[in-house]
């Protein structure tokens, strides 16, 4: 029942092949069974999903037309939910409970989902393994000893585990393309004001954007359907009229240009993952695309200007975390300073100091030329590359990291090779671009993706272009052993 | 540019930071590091080139200036660690 697409459920639904209290259950017994195993959960809402699932049931037999209607997926932590605790993975908000929907999760709602929990992440979605989590680390249902990515990882390890049969995801730097890539899934990043970011907890606000993690191109379809549109909640939200992303799924490719960045295949690239992606490619071929190289020459500047820009926008936006109107305060506070102090210094973690640090530093008195304005100026040659590039080719194309899974620790003790992690999907988020990781191979028996960047508002493109790759492929729907074939029960 | 423990401990001061004595030295570090990768901007030529702050160069949204929300105090201070009379409580800041 489990091995279903978000597609499939929908149908099932509608054909009363299942009812939506039956495929919510199911989902909720596979979490109780199996995720002590991921740890991909931080909060599983029971109760209120097999609620939820009745309801949409009546609904369902009146012929309620929600498109969503009864289908169950899960949240990432960082979305605000009205009476459910959201944590954000960091001990700073371990009890918050947020008094509102973001508008994202209103979205749902109104769409008719069930929600089955919420996922884990990276602190303050600060991070590319899932391990800087408050609520530890997630695992990788590939192989447990791997990392799923982060920052949302818990959203990955979900799907990909089949806890859930999708979910919503943030992307600041990769957090969406990254996780997927490492898990074998598809991943969509939309255009930066696609989404809005009324109640999705703020990292760096010019360059978070939500999206989704889905097994297919298809169920991405769907849920971006839902979550894209006009909010005037998001000042930076953009009023553009939202087409029909299933009508051109199934678009022929045939005249597509494909640009290939020189840069995307440097050196640091792994070899297998390499040749994974150029076969990708040449399968694009077939469908009737052109390939064409192209050249983003400030590519290796892009690492540099998002750890000025986002640990900037950072220190800004979690300053609001004061220890005196919600969030974590610390014992016996012998006056304010000590009270702002202690209660920040014991409720956020390792590298959300790290950030927060950096971000003060680039920020201060005498710095802010050198650093905050100069990352804004190379964060403008990396605008135009893109600029420049998409009027040659309709889509860019490479790998979406540099390597499978890595294993717990690995990159413990260095935060720059961490942050080299997302060299290849972090200067979409400074152009604002959309951009898709979709599986398209293996490496040492981990999957490894396939990126796209489109134009702004092009999403329905790289769906386009992601499921007719799929319908050619079977990439999407390989399943971990243990989840094929059933030995996790 | 490095960075030295005097400078973290004004930065984390600005910053509101608690840092204990036995992790500065590691925090230094980490910090020396990152500057370090984004010391490498600093090579560039970006003489006449304008900073870019939102990806798609729109300017703020305006709305009229009206009351859009209702007063919910109450609830909004459920999450306070402390509150009184619908008032955030906070330890003594003048004596």
């Amino acid at each position: 029942m489990h091995k279903q697409t978000l597609t499939d459920i929908v149908a099932g639904l509608r054909s009363k092949a299942f009812s939506s209290e039956e495929i919510t259950r199911h989902y909720l017994d596979r979490i109780a069974k199996l995720d002590d195993t991921y740890n991909s959960f931080i909060t599983v809402t029971a109760e209120q999903a097999l609620n939820q699932a009745r309801m949409a049931d009546e609904q369902l037999a009146n012929g309620e037309q929600a498109p969503l209607c009864g289908v169950p997926i899960a949240h990432k932590d960082i979305f605000c939910t009205t009476g459910v605790r959201t944590s954000c993975a960091s001990r700073m908000l371990d009890n918050f409970i947020a008094p509102y929907d973001a508008t994202v999760v209103e979205n749902f709602n109104a769409a008719g989902t069930v929600m089955l929990g919420k996922t884990n992440m990276d602190e303050f979605a600060m991070g590319s393994s899932n391990e800087t989590s408050w609520y530890g680390p997630v695992k990788n249902p590939w192989n447990t000893g791997c990392v799923p990515g982060g920052s949302s990882g818990g959203s990955a390890a979900a799907v990909a585990a089949r806890l859930a049969p999708g979910a919503t995801a943030t992307d600041t730097g990769g957090s969406i393309r990254q996780p997927a890539s490492l898990c074998g899934l598809t991943g969509l990043k939309p255009t930066y004001g696609r989404v809005s970011r009324f109640g999705m907890i703020a990292f760096a606000s010019s360059l978070d954007q939500g999206g989704t993690l889905t097994q297919t191109a298809e169920d991405s379809a769907l849920m971006l359907q839902v979550m894209a549109g006009f909010d005037p909640k998001d000042s930076t939200c953009v009023d553009k009229a939202v087409p029909d992303y299933c009508a051109t799924l199934n678009d022929s490719l045939e005249g597509l240009t494909i640009g290939i960045p020189r840069e995307y295949f440097s050196e640091g690239l792994n070899p297998d993952a390499e040749t994974a992606v150029r076969n990708a490619l040449a399968e694009l071929e077939k469908l009737g695309a052109t390939l064409k190289e192209i050249t983003l020459p400030h590519t290796g500047l892009a690492v540099p200007a998002y750890y000025v820009i986002a640990p900037a926008e950072c220190s800004a936006n979690l300053s609001r975390f004061d220890g005196v109107r919600f969030g974590h305060r610390c014992e016996e506070p012998k006056d304010l300073e000590d009270m702002y102090k202690r209660s920040r210094a014991e409720g956020f973690g390792d590298e959300v100091k790290r950030r927060i640090l950096v971000g003060t530093y680039c920020l201060s008195a005498g710095f802010y030329d050198a650093y905050y304005r100069k990352a804004q100026q190379v964060r403008q040659l990396i605008k135009q590359d893109f600029v420049e590039a998409f009027s040659e080719v309709d889509v860019i194309m490479g790998p979406t990291t540099t390597a499978p899974a890595f294993e717990f620790g690995a990159k413990g003790d260095d935060p720059v090779a961490m942050y080299l992690e997302d060299i290849y999907t972090i200067s979409t988020n400074l152009a604002g671009l959309p951009g898709l990781s979709a599986p398209c191979g293996f490496v040492d028996n981990k999957p490894v993706g396939l990126q796209m960047i489109g134009n702004y508002f092009a999403e329905a493109k790289l769906l386009n272009i992601a499921h007719r790759f799929q319908q050619a492929t079977d990439w999407h729907q390989q399943l971990p052993a243990v989840v094929a074939n059933g030995t996790e029960g | 540019m490095s960075i030295d423990r005097s400078e973290v401990e004004k930065i984390a001061h600005l910053a509101r930071l608690n840092i204990t004595e036995e992790t500065l030295a590691a925090t230094t570090r980490s910090l020396g590091e990152v500057l370090a990768l984004v010391d490498e901007l600093q090579a560039v030529d970006t003489s006449g080139i304008s900073p870019l702050a939102h990806p798609l160069d729109t300017t703020q949204r305006l709305r009229a200036d009206e009351v859009t929300e209702p007063n919910r105090r109450e609830q909004l201070q459920e999450n306070a660690p402390a509150a009184e009379d619908g008032l955030f409580l906070v330890p003594k800041v003048i004596d």
